[in-house]
């Protein structure tokens, strides 16, 4: 017998232990003695920071800030301190379930003492689950879907334009207006092919159209951005997306980038920076706020209701971004705002982010409800009539939480299409 | 070079397929533009009662033991040769698993042209002319096949079943060449294992979704399926809900379905749920929405409350 | 143990697909081409059995746009060993017998143990290419396949029926098989991989002979069925509505 192990039977127990006049002698009373941490495995600790991007899952000191604010938590089991705790009891988190849940929406690295950074570290982690063969197969599909067609929902790449029929605002395509524009919209995914994406793109395009905007859109050369995907484990297809959209980006002359989605800000702000392109990128709360002078004469309906707004973790902790959503639901006459408990820097996430998109039944095995679901009770809480967001992926979320929670009076609107209602008093 | 048909039929456990009369009743309707003959195949052993059911011209019944049970290369052996001694105008094979495994190869080797998924046969002016469904179902190809001589596999249902089913006596004969030394031996049949139904098996589902409302309300809907004589099936929120197995579930995280019938109540029709149904082959809608995108896909709709129609169904098919 | 897997690269159903001009086929300038799903299928169950029994896997399939390489390159990264191409002046259509002949010329030359492809491919229009291979390589074929298994010069092969009842055969090998679903879901590829393939990878090349005839199957119009666009409503209260219902369900044999 080593003597490592020697120690741990020494102050395993003691068999007569009287502290302060009371006999705790027994197996227990080993809380008295110095922590044993010589009884725990580092190695699995180790395989996940010796990732690059990784390295500081080893700093965690199990003080559990990050648990009550982690969004996962709430309706799981789960938080970043217990990763911590499960690997040094044997859990490899490359091959756990626990490897899928997290959203990355960044609530624990805010409160994290110690930067345990799990935005680098998910995609490190998953990023070798994915090499290795184990990928979630509802994720299999969207990463087969966005490799094959160029984005999750798996439509047509030839078909990215075909929304912009039904608009009654001209929405020209860049390929076509063979000059150099004001502003790209890059108009992304979602906004593209879902259908209630769609009613905000459209929204988006009369907007831009009655600010008399100089833009345009990329069209059928326009792919997706693939962060959400690197976050999940892909970094191979978020490469290969960027190359795409910068060359692309890179070929027409323009003054500014819009983009719908704050992942697609993410994206290009962060990620497509480190691979060289750095141009002017805002998201369209931004964009319309600064346009607001112009903006505000044009919203002359009035939309009578209690809306409450939700912060994407995108826009919001990712990227410090609060005001610009607020300034634009405040300039609509007739709107109540009323502010969530957990709103700005402590938003809740709707559960889409990281991947968490194309995970919906795999977390659902892993939580009580799922986080849309959460959000909307809240939301609905607060006695709201809408609930505003400026996300794409949100829309469909919390509209399908909404019914699952029976609070089909709760509506759920992209902040876009709230600005259309005023502007044509169409509600 | 003759102008008769041949049916080539199928049959599994003693029980002759609904293809084979179909064939039957197709050969018989094209013969008479030919000229010919519709004669009905039957390869098998200790069949000659079954051979007997067909409403042909003619039925050659060839009797091996090594044709009990189907055999791709025992099957492709007699074929080939029947074929060569009857140099007939058209050979049809059902677009079946055993049919599938036989039109293609005879074609090579008979060096006879071969149209698959033909859902339509007709003669003009002594061409034939095969309609056949490709490209996943989103087109439709008429071909003429060149030459004297063509082989088709025809899908289910082309045909109606009855004008196939007679009483024609069979010619029963011996295999007209050697079936020793297959390269393929036939072992044993599996039944499927007594469990949840295979949903992607079903001709006819009554799928279920939100509009549901509650678990109370999905023996309605099961009493309305049984009286259809189809199987339950349903949207994700079910599944979810854990009110039916997630066996039942259709869509982009269950499973895609491609049945006859799928009569839908209360699906609004998420684009998950399109991608796992939009192949069936007719599909009907009760959704209140009227702007619900499931009328996009749906070849019948109605926006009238589901329980009060499913009810109505009901009471009629009852 | 050599396995060839012969792959086809079709046209994308996934797209809305467009008619040519002559009205005979699809305008192939407007559609995305992809592997036959299927092929997906049958390149896992060869790579299935490499890992189960040992052996190489070869991956084949006709250029017929010239942009199968990434097709072959996702095929080595989800394990196949070697990639080969069949080149040309070639356009689509190419039908399945001209195909199935190319592919036949080029893996008689290999001699595989096993050849595997997928059950059947949307445009399959003048029949299956497996059971053509197996023709023209004078191999047994058995397809609808849904569980395969080697050993000792034999394959024992799941086929499957309608209504979820099989049947299992031993076939002698070298034997053609058309797979209709593999016993585990494709592995993901990740792109990764893929572009490292893309990037290390030689594709060996075979040139088609343009003398082989067609299959005789001329398509002289093509439509899209009827059908489509939005559903037609109906109207009246639910009994009504019920009894329409129930009237065109009959009409067309469903009740």
């Amino acid at each position: 017998m080593d003597a490592g192990l020697d120690k741990v039977d020494a102050i395993w127990e003691k068999e007569t232990a009287i502290i302060d006049g009371i006999d705790i002698s027994g197996p227990w009373n080993r809380m008295f003695e110095q922590r044993v941490i010589w009884e725990y495995t580092p190695e699995l600790i180790d395989k996940v920071a010796d990732l690059p991007g990784a390295e500081s899952f080893s700093w965690c000191y199990q003080c559990a800030a990050c648990v009550p604010v982690c969004p996962v938590d709430m309706v799981g089991d789960y938080g970043p301190r217990k990763l911590y705790r499960k690997a040094q009891t044997g859990t490899d988190l490359q091959s756990a379930d626990d490897l899928w849940l997290c959203t990355t929406c960044m609530n624990c690295v805010r409160v994290c003492k110690k930067v345990v950074d799990m935005v680098q570290i998910m995609p490190a982690v998953r990023e070798q689950a994915v090499l290795d063969g184990f990928v979630p197969e509802e994720l299999q599909k969207a990463f087969e879907d966005t490799a094959k067609y160029g984005n999750p929902l798996g439509q047509s790449q030839r078909k990215r334009a075909a929304w912009t029929k039904k608009s009654d605002a001209p929405v020209p395509i860049i390929k076509d207006v063979k000059r150099p524009v004001d502003v790209l919209w890059y108009v992304g995914s979602y906004p593209s092919y879902h259908p209630r994406g769609i009613d905000a793109a459209l929204a988006a395009a009369r907007i831009f159209h009655a600010l008399d905007i100089d833009y345009a859109i990329l069209g059928r050369e326009e792919k997706d951005d693939g962060d959400s995907q690197r976050l999940a484990g892909e970094n191979g297809l978020f490469e290969m997306l960027a190359e795409h959209n910068i060359s692309v980006f890179e070929k027409y002359e323009w003054e500014q980038m819009v983009v719908t989605g704050p992942h697609e800000y993410n994206a290009f702000k962060k990620e497509y920076a480190k691979l060289g392109f750095e141009r002017p990128i805002q998201h369209y709360t931004q964009f319309l706020s600064d346009h607001l002078d112009r903006l505000s004469p044009l919203l002359t309906h009035e939309v009578q209701a209690k809306v409450t707004f939700h912060d994407p973790c995108y826009l919001g902790r990712h990227h410090g971004e609060y005001d610009a959503p607020r300034a634009l639901l405040n300039a609509i006459p007739g709107l109540e705002l009323v502010e969530m408990g957990r709103c700005r820097e402590n938003g809740y996430c709707c559960g889409g982010g990281g991947g968490g998109m194309w995970l919906d039944s795999f977390t659902q095995n892993h939580t009580t409800m799922r986080l849309s679901e959460r959000r909307v009770l809240e939301a609905a809480a607060y006695g709201a009539d809408i609930l505003a967001v400026c996300c794409p992926f949100e829309v469909s979320r919390f509209e399908d939480a909404a019914k699952s929670t029976g609070n089909d009076q709760l509506r759920v609107l992209d902040i876009l299409e709230l600005l259309d209602m005023s502007m044509r008093g169409e509600i | 070079m003759s102008n008769d048909i041949l049916a080539i039929t199928e049959h599994l456990n003693g029980n002759v397929a609904d293809i084979s009369y179909e064939m039957v009743g197709g050969a018989k309707e094209l013969a008479a533009g030919f000229g010919g003959q519709a004669i009905a195949i039957m390869l098998g052993s200790g069949m000659a009662e079954q051979a007997g059911t067909f409403a042909s011209d003619a039925t050659l019944y060839v009797d091996d033991p090594a044709l009990a049970e189907f055999n791709p290369a025992a099957y492709g052996r007699v074929l080939a040769a029947l074929v060569e001694e009857k140099s007939p105008r058209l050979i049809m094979f059902g677009n079946t698993s055993m049919g599938m495994d036989l039109a293609a190869w005879l074609s090579v080797k008979a060096g006879v042209p071969c149209v698959a998924y033909v859902n339509h046969l007709a003669v003009e002016g002594g061409e034939l002319v095969a309609t056949a469904q490709i490209y996943g179902g989103k087109m439709a190809a008429e071909c003429v096949p060149a030459g004297d001589s063509a082989i088709v596999s025809v899908m289910a249902g082309a045909f109606p079943l009855d004008a196939g089913q007679g009483s024609t006596a069979a010619e029963q004969m011996a295999s007209p060449v050697s079936l020793d030394d297959l390269p393929i031996r036939f072992t044993r049949l599996i039944m499927p294992e007594a469990g949840d139904v295979d949903i992607t098996a079903q001709e006819k589902l009554v799928a279920i979704g939100r509009g549901i409302g509650s678990d109370d309300n999905i023996e309605l809907a099961e009493e309305l399926a049984e009286a259809m004589d189809a199987v339950l099936a349903a949207s994700r929120p079910i599944t979810d809900a854990g009110w039916l197995p997630k066996t039942r579930q259709v869509g982009k995280s269950g499973v895609s379905v491609k049945p006859k019938l799928y009569l839908m109540l209360g699906i609004s029709g998420a684009p998950e749920h399109i991608e796992g149904m939009k192949d069936a082959e007719f599909i009907i809608a009760i959704n209140t929405d009227a702007d619900a995108p499931i009328f996009d896909v749906a070849h019948y709709g109605t926006t009238e409350d589901l329980f009060d129609v499913a009810e109505a169904m009901l009471e009629k098919l009852e | 143990m050599n396995i060839v897997v012969a792959i086809k690269h079709v046209p994308s159903t996934a797209d809305e697909l467009e008619i040519n001009d002559e009205g005979v086929n699809l305008d192939f300038d407007e559609v995305d081409f992809t592997i036959n799903e299927f092929d997906e299928q049958a390149i896992e169950q060869a790579v299935l059995v490499k890992e189960a029994s040992g052996g190489e896997v070869t991956v084949i399939g006709v250029d017929v746009i010239e942009e199968l390489d990434g097709v072959l390159h996702t095929a080595l990264a989800k394990g196949a060993d070697k990639a080969a191409k069949i080149v040309g002046d070639l356009e689509p259509p190419i039908d399945s017998h001209t195909q199935a002949r190319w592919l036949a010329d080029a893996i008689g030359g290999l001699t595989p143990d096993l050849v595997l492809t997928g059950v059947q491919a949307v445009d399959d229009l003048d029949g299956q290419i497996g059971p053509m291979l197996a023709a023209y390589l004078d191999l047994p074929y058995v397809g609808v396949v849904t569980g395969l298994s080697v050993s000792d010069g034999t394959a024992t092969v799941h086929k499957e029926y309608a209504g979820g009842v099989m049947a299992e055969f031993e076939v002698n090998l070298p034997a053609v098989v058309g797979v209709q679903a593999a016993e585990k879901p494709p592995r993901y590829a990740p792109i990764s991989k893929i572009r490292q393939m893309a990037k290390s990878a030689d594709l060996e090349e075979y040139e088609a002979d343009e003398n082989v005839g067609d299959s005789g199957c001329e398509i002289r119009k093509m439509a899209k069925p009827v059908s489509a666009g939005h559903a037609e409503m109906l109207e009246g209260d639910a009994e009504e509505v019920a009894e329409k219902i129930i009237e065109i369900l009959e009409e067309r044999g469903l009740l």
